[in-house]
């Protein structure tokens, strides 16, 4: 059912019958190491290239969460994923194993929520009973293509992010016990004229805004309805202007429940890491591991995360272009 | 909640608030590390220099080959180390500047393009960074040269 202007409500609330995280050696040195199924040591993975370091990542993320869902591969229906790859490879050559029917997605790094909003669709209109959302991202990667060489000697600003090395991968099927996928909000692609691609915060945080605003609006609720909202990769400074532009769209934001995620998958002290983390590993590590192994142990009963993602190409910058910007809302909330 | 009509914040708005929150670049702070890095890797040539010409019979004017090959192996040893990147992070333009910097930023791309294949990853991607510094590298040295020729020519006439 639409609420409002851009909010979907499952009626039918499409469970998240399973989650499954990996990530690389940095974040296995994070805070949140023990929310991994699976951390690596080094950035190959005994691949040849990060490319296929990076599908692979997805890869055991997508069997695994099949696994722990005690499903097998035959019994997925529809595959949603997307990376930051170009041709969005890495999702699909991980789908091309799996042999599940798929679309690809290019979201940026909002992409892992726009994955898990469709697939609850499909899943609450009896579409589909058992759609798989993943995406991955690695460091390495993503350097190759959207900026330098990894060991190119370039001096980067506070406000640079550092990408997650990591894939996360969710099986939704119809109601049952467990985290719970309540209702979307699909947002507005959102250009304040920033060009900066190394202040990538400040360029997500409007979208993020009029994401939480319009969600709080279709569903006449406010912030306090959740125990935790949760951005996806604002950084530091995304998250600073976030606080600000809260009163400005009226909306009374609780501070103690507002987080980053990009700013809890490392510690501060951890090198080079800059304003945070993202990518579009960021959001869907921290969400399937973290925030829904809370939910798990009760500390949370209702999440909003809102994936941001920076809908910009090495191109589309190099041509002086502003960097638009795109952020999903997807509630879930826990039922025993 | 649902009543209540946004102010809409216009483009110009925004931007004043994130340049208001943004971090200034310690300029000064850079200035003086670049200085400081890039003074040592000059040392570091004079005395590699010095060393080719006290030990190895060069003259001041034929080390400065050799010297330069010794500092662009340094360099590339220390990229292919994943060390130089984070070195260029603390010193920036100290570590840009110099052949170092050069040398780096073709290393870099070799190492990144290596599972392209020899041709198409390493061959064409090798001056990706590089190749702009040598475009008008040699743009700028013609044009001081014909300066030069002219200035001389008039002088002479």
């Amino acid at each position: 059912m639409k609420a409002g202007k851009q909010t979907w409500i499952f009626d039918n609330r499409p469970t998240i019958l399973a989650t499954a995280v990996v990530g690389g050696p940095r974040e296995a040195r994070g805070p949140l190491a023990e929310d991994f199924d699976l951390l690596h040591d080094d950035l190959l993975f005994g691949e040849k290239s990060f490319e296929k370091a990076e599908r692979k990542l997805l890869e055991e993320a997508c069997e695994l969460a099949i696994r722990k869902a005690d499903l097998k591969q035959e019994d997925i229906e529809f595959m949603l994923a997307g990376d930051l790859s170009n041709q969005i490879i890495s999702s699909t050559f991980t789908s091309r194993g799996l042999a599940i029917p798929y679309l690809g997605l290019f979201g940026a790094c909002s992409t892992s929520m726009e994955a898990l909003a469709l697939g609850a669709l499909i899943v609450d209109t009896k579409f589909g009973n058992n759609v798989l959302c993943g995406t991955a991202s690695h460091y390495a990667a993503v350097e190759k293509q959207y900026r330098y060489p990894t060991e190119y000697g370039s001096q980067k600003p506070d406000t640079a992010q550092w990408t997650v090395t990591g894939a996360g991968a969710a099986v939704l099927g119809q109601a049952g016990q467990g985290p719970q996928v309540v209702s979307a909000t699909i947002g507005k692609v959102i250009d304040m004229g920033l060009k900066d691609p190394f202040n990538m915060g400040a360029a997500m945080a409007p979208a993020a805004v009029d994401t939480i605003s319009a969600h709080c609006q279709d569903l006449d609720i406010t912030p306090d309805h959740y125990d935790l909202i949760a951005t996806g990769d604002l950084g530091r400074y995304g998250h600073a202007l976030t606080l600000e532009l809260f009163p400005k769209y009226h909306i009374d934001m609780p501070r103690e429940k507002y987080v980053d995620c990009g700013m809890m998958i490392y510690y501060e002290h951890q090198p080079m890491l800059f304003a945070g983390a993202s990518g579009t590993a960021c959001s869907a590590t921290v969400t399937y591991g973290h925030i829904l192994n809370r939910m798990r142990k009760g500390e949370l009963k209702r999440v909003l995360i809102v994936a941001t993602g920076a809908l910009l190409s090495p191109m589309s910058y190099q041509q002086k272009e502003s960097i638009p910007c795109i952020a999903h809302a997807v509630a879930i909330e826990y039922s025993e | 909640m649902s009543e209540q009509k946004q102010h809409i914040l216009t483009e110009k708005e925004y931007q004043k608030i994130v340049k208001d929150k943004e971090p200034k670049r310690p300029v000064v702070r850079n200035c003086i590390r670049a200085f400081l890095v890039g003074g040592f890797i000059c040392m570091l040539g004079q005395a590699i220099s010095d060393i080719y010409i006290y030990f190895f019979n060069f003259t001041e004017k034929s080390a400065g080959n050799p010297t330069s090959a010794t500092l662009i192996f340094i360099s590339v040893l220390l990229t292919s180390l994943g060390i130089y990147d984070h070195i260029a992070q603390w010193a920036g333009a100290g570590t840009a500047i110099p052949v170092t910097g050069f040398a780096n930023s073709m290393a870099s791309a070799a190492l990144e393009h290596r599972t392209e294949g020899y041709v198409l990853g390493v061959g064409s991607n090798m001056f990706k960074l590089a190749g702009s510094v040598i475009v008008f590298g040699v743009f700028s040295a013609f044009i001081i040269a014909l300066i030069r020729t002219l200035v001389s020519m008039i002088g002479g006439a």
